[in-house]
């Protein structure tokens, strides 16, 4: 048997990701080596019988900014608590389909749903930290999780709030209530609630959406700078904000009273050359 | 009616109705502290805070073993209570079955609704043979705080249970966001999210244990002494008014206006204390 043959065990193995090659339009940062994260084929998710979505296939890839972008009530954000299960909480949900993580199927009813939540971060229009100090906020989710070394827990927390700026802020007053502080801080404190507990995937609702500008630019920027270190998946009627941050946008639209997937493709490619009419009309703000 | 002078009508109604609230409580305070004045007047406030014996009639006006025995009584009884409604009220919100708890709703409700009377006879007839049993003479301190407790337990359940369900749902989002478990969650974001509220409710079970006079009567023996035991018979500031109020005339009339005062002073200096406290608890 010769080298040439390709068939010896060791090249069985699925051709490594290679850097795409793609015109001036699409040729997105260095992340963007499609490596797909998240599988998501055939989904369809309803409330008590009447669909939120239906049909949806894609694939989120890893280290890259995805953004789900159309209209409301097109499911985009039942489509991104599907992810995490937190559909589960919902009586009368039922999903249909096939997500999967890492190859590993979110629906499984063995799967353990803590590990995956911890593994899967999620951050929610309204800011939404506890009614705690700002420590007990970090500290109790770690806690949870079973870290209970006083040091460890002390640079883990002071990390993520350095990773979400808030450290300069606060780092004097770690044991003020949370809720004292402004909202862009709220919201910045919940993705560092989330970042502590180092998932691999950050699922956003509307981040920026309940904040007034300014904190709307800094959490943007935030979000931004996770880009290549967390799957960011975010969900936003910001469609100025998706394009400049997302390297990827899924467009999604009602279509027979259930939302569907219309488009989905890189970012500047869904903003500046879309192939369905219904996302040009939507992107240059003729519909919806 | 143009909506401005409508707006007018409103205000004057909802001044008036704070008024006469406002107004009655201090008429009964006026009241209070008029009746109580001849003796106050006569012997000094200092005679009232001794325990060297309660004879009115011949000037001995101790009323520090009632105040303790009030004090200690709901004391116990909210020790007893908080903790059994407090739980009872997760069990209901998180645990039990649909039915179950709203049958057991329905229990706590009705709980609340039996007449202090019916419950001291119930104590008078169950529980003080038990305490009896264990040592003589059953009417005590022990049993007027397990009716107390029995009496105060749902307001306690209730008010727990309403703050449990006013929890916002974005922190149940949050917490299963997190990973974190049903008991986590429970114990470490929805009791610190409610503890002003479960807080408020208990000073209100403890205000209603210190100002519960009938069935408090029936069980604790009513003897005028410091206790010294759980199982020491004693007499509350409440039950001292209704025990003698029948036939008081006088200065000894007069003096069971100071209990009254002395009752309504404690409840008062709950409350305040609440209010400075209740902020803080927030946050714990």
């Amino acid at each position: 048997m010769t080298k040439s043959t390709g068939s010896e065990p060791g090249q069985n193995k699925p051709a490594p990701a290679t850097p795409f090659t793609v015109s001036p339009i699409v040729a997105g940062p260095t992340c963007c080596v499609p490596e797909c994260q998240i599988r998501i084929e055939d989904l369809a998710v309803s409330y008590k019988g009447v669909p939120a979505f239906k049909d949806v296939t894609l694939d989120i890839y890893r280290g890259c900014i995805t953004a789900f972008i159309g209209p409301s009530g097109c499911g985009k954000t039942s489509l991104l608590s599907s992810i995490n299960r937190l559909t589960d909480m919902i009586a009368g949900c039922s999903v249909e389909g096939l997500i999967s993580i890492d190859g590993q199927n979110v629906r499984d009813p063995t799967l353990d749903v803590r590990a995956l939540r911890r593994r899967v971060g999620m951050i929610f229009q309204k800011p939404n930290p506890f009614p705690l100090s700002i420590r007990r906020n970090l500290e109790m989710p770690l806690r949870e999780h079973g870290l209970t070394n006083r040091a460890e827990l002390d640079s883990r927390i002071e990390k993520a709030l350095k990773d979400v700026g808030l450290w300069p802020e606060i780092h004097g007053r770690l044991d003020a209530p949370a809720l004292a502080l402004s909202g862009g801080q709220q919201q910045r404190l919940c993705i560092a609630r989330a970042l502590v507990l180092e998932p691999a995937v950050l699922l956003m609702d509307e981040p920026c959406s309940a904040l007034d500008p300014l904190s709307s630019g800094v959490v943007e920027d935030l979000i931004e700078s996770l880009r290549g270190r967390y799957t960011v998946v975010i969900v936003t009627h910001n469609l100025a904000q998706a394009r400049r941050i997302a390297n990827y946008a899924a467009f999604f639209w009602v279509k027979e009273r259930a939302g569907t997937l219309i488009e989905f493709d890189f970012c500047r490619q869904l903003f500046e050359a879309p192939k369905h009419e219904l996302t040009a009309a939507y992107v240059n703000g003729q519909r919806g | 009616m143009s909506p401005c002078s409508r707006d007018a009508r409103l205000f004057w109604i909802l001044s008036a109705s704070a008024l006469i609230a406002s107004g009655l409580l201090l008429l009964i305070l006026v009241f209070l502290a008029k009746e109580s004045w001849p003796v106050i007047q006569n012997a000094g406030l200092s005679k009232f805070m001794r325990s060297d014996g309660w004879y009115p009639t011949e000037g001995a006006y101790g009323l520090l073993p009632m105040l303790a025995a009030s004090m200690a009584m709901s004391a116990l009884a909210i020790i007893i209570a908080a903790p059994l409604g407090v739980a009872s009220a997760l069990f209901c919100r998180f645990y039990a079955p649909p039915l179950i708890s709203r049958m057991y709703r329905w229990a706590i409700i009705l709980l609340a609704g039996i007449p202090s009377v019916v419950l001291g006879l119930w104590g008078l007839t169950v529980i003080v043979p038990l305490i009896l049993a264990v040592s003589p003479p059953g009417t005590s301190l022990l049993a007027g705080s397990i009716i107390l407790a029995l009496m105060i337990l749902p307001t306690v359940a209730l008010t727990t249970e309403a703050a449990l369900a006013a929890v916002p749902m974005t922190y149940w989002q949050g917490a299963a966001a997190l990973g974190l478990s049903k008991e986590a969650t429970i114990l470490r974001v929805a009791l610190p999210a409610t503890a002003a509220s479960i807080y408020a409710g208990i000073l209100l079970a403890v205000a209603r244990a210190l100002g519960e006079t009938m069935a408090v009567l029936m069980v604790s023996g009513n003897v005028v002494q410091l206790p010294s035991s759980l199982f020491d018979p004693v007499r509350t500031l409440t039950a001292n008014i209704a025990l003698e109020m029948a036939y008081a005339t006088g200065d000894h009339r007069a003096s069971l206006f100071v209990s009254g005062l002395v009752l309504t002073a404690l409840v008062l200096a709950l409350a305040a204390g609440a209010r400075r406290s209740g902020g803080q608890i927030v946050h714990a």
